[in-house]
């Protein structure tokens, strides 16, 4: 559809006004909207509108008033705060409200185990880790292809490997 | 350097011509990373974002490619036409232009590696390559990355990553982008599926200037969406594999262009250029428009001059800021349109 003003942009904001009975419809791009002052739009829908939508949507935090009442020890937030906002007060909010943000990032990723680069100072810890999930994940894949005898390489390097993390 | 040095060079991600730069513009992969403890930016008090700010200016500082010519700007200290100037020239994010906390950003002499510091999180790096470069872009931030957290302690989980403080950040903290030129899917109405099946296969598409704006000049922007759970290996070539096949897309969409419908297209690009040339007054989104027309008809053969790196250019001369860095002085709209026109015939007849 193209906006009604400009005949140009397709429209975006969609406008019903009834008065006295009378039903009138605006269908306007959103440059156009903003000149005519039509209001309720200030910030184009984001990226973090989508996502507070999400901590809206399903987490059973909602019914748990418990959680709701959490606070980061750290920045003070609770999950009220963030819910609202969409963002996270301080690196520790991520302990507080793992409970909740646990299926979040799920939703979101499709995953929650890191398996990127690590900061070298946690030293050798991050680094085994990385190490073990790499080899665990190519085992699976010697796995899919069928190739028996490298996987059983993998999975001894893997089960000394945990030995040694013990 | 200067910041006013700026305007009179070509950041080093526009000059130099990238693989597959007939159809992409340019590459970028930035990372985000906090600090360990203090809090993140938008629960901060002024003090302790220049606590951080302070923190992170030392390590930033003492980078090869800053220290060596870069340039370290406070956003607070500077007028409204230089924030603009660098949003444009793509070196801040317009978050970090609009709020004048206590903000900073830092940027190596070709302007390839900018660092963001109070954005969103507490550092942004970002490294920029001409054309469909995506490794490049990630060997380099690595390194940069790597030298910083020798630094600092960034927050980090062994199970989540880095932390971050929007949650579609967390795990690498990284989105690697590539910007696209592609009016052949465009004139041919493809473009609309291929959204579609890119939306499909978890990655955004956005316009030439970054989140919210729109898709002017047939450029897309298109970028990862999942950071936690793959190695940014993984994310990288999972962009590389989609970005290639719509590379082939555009290509066909170019040849059956040539072999179906060659005299309206070249009578576009030429009337494109007619107009670029001949204008003495000519707004930022018709330039765009045209300037976009001409440079398929560079790609496709159909026209030899102006070159591809002219065009690329002019992209960026042409936005309001640079238009007023050029004059050192504000331009009403009207005097904007008039230098542009001037600018544009300059640069196209030269």
């Amino acid at each position: 559809m193209v906006c009604q003003i400009c005949q140009k942009r397709s429209a975006t904001v969609h406008l019903t006004e009834i008065i006295n009975d009378q039903m009138t419809e605006l269908h306007l791009c959103e440059q156009c909207a903003k000149e005519k002052g039509i209001a309720g739009l200030g910030q184009p829908f984001g990226l973090q509108d989508l996502l507070t939508g999400l901590v809206d949507f399903g987490t059973p935090v909602e019914s748990d008033k418990k959680a709701v009442m959490l606070q980061c020890p750290n920045c003070k937030m609770n999950y009220e705060d963030f819910r609202k906002i969409g963002r996270l007060g301080c690196s520790q909010c991520y302990e507080t409200f793992k409970k909740s943000l646990e299926p979040l990032l799920k939703k979101i990723h499709g995953s929650v185990q890191h398996l990127g680069k690590a900061p070298a100072r946690g030293g050798k810890v991050f680094k085994t880790k990385r190490e073990l999930q790499d080899l665990k994940l190519k085992l699976q894949k010697a796995i899919e292809m069928e190739e028996f005898e490298e996987a059983a390489k993998l999975r001894d390097k893997i089960k000394q490997m945990e030995q040694e993390d013990k | 350097m200067k910041i006013d040095d700026l305007i009179k060079q070509t950041s080093g991600w526009l000059k130099n011509i990238g693989p597959n730069s007939e159809i992409i513009f340019s590459s970028r992969v930035r990372l985000a990373r906090n600090l360990e403890k203090a809090v993140f930016t938008n629960r901060a008090k002024k003090k302790q974002q220049e606590q951080t700010l302070e923190l992170i200016s030392s390590a930033v500082s003492s980078l090869e490619s800053i220290k060596n010519k870069g340039l370290f700007l406070k956003i607070l200290d500077m007028s409204n036409i230089d924030k603009q100037f660098l949003v444009e020239r793509h070196l801040i994010s317009r978050e970090l232009a609009v709020n004048t906390d206590v903000k900073a950003v830092a940027f190596s002499v070709d302007e390839i590696i900018s660092i963001m510091i109070n954005e969103e999180d507490h550092m942004r790096i970002q490294v920029l390559q001409p054309g469909f470069n995506l490794d490049e872009c990630w060997r380099k931030i690595d390194e940069v990355e790597t030298e910083l957290e020798k630094k600092l302690d960034f927050a980090f989980s062994v199970k989540w990553g880095y932390l971050t403080a929007c949650p579609t950040n967390t795990g690498t903290g990284m989105r690697a982008s590539v910007m696209l030129h592609l009016p052949a899917l465009v004139l041919t109405k493809q473009i609309d599926r291929v959204i579609q099946a890119i939306l499909k296969l978890g990655l955004t598409v956005r316009g030439l200037f970054g989140e919210g704006t729109e898709a002017a000049g047939n450029f897309f922007q298109i970028s990862n969406q999942v950071s936690l759970g793959r190695s940014e290996e993984e994310i990288i070539d999972n962009i590389k594999r989609i970005i290639k096949q719509i590379i082939e897309y555009e290509q066909n969409a170019r040849q059956v262009l040539l072999n179906q419908n060659k005299s309206s297209v070249a009578d576009q690009v030429w009337r494109s250029y007619g107009i670029l040339k001949n204008a003495h007054i000519i707004s930022s989104s018709e330039t765009i428009e045209l300037l976009s027309n001409v440079r398929l008809g560079i790609d496709m053969g159909l026209i030899k001059q102006p070159t591809r790196e002219t065009v690329n250019e002019l992209f960026i001369l042409t936005q309001p800021a640079h238009l007023q860095k050029l004059e050192s002085k504000e331009l009403s709209s009207r005097e904007r349109d008039v230098k542009r026109a001037e600018l544009i015939r300059q640069h196209i007849t030269a």
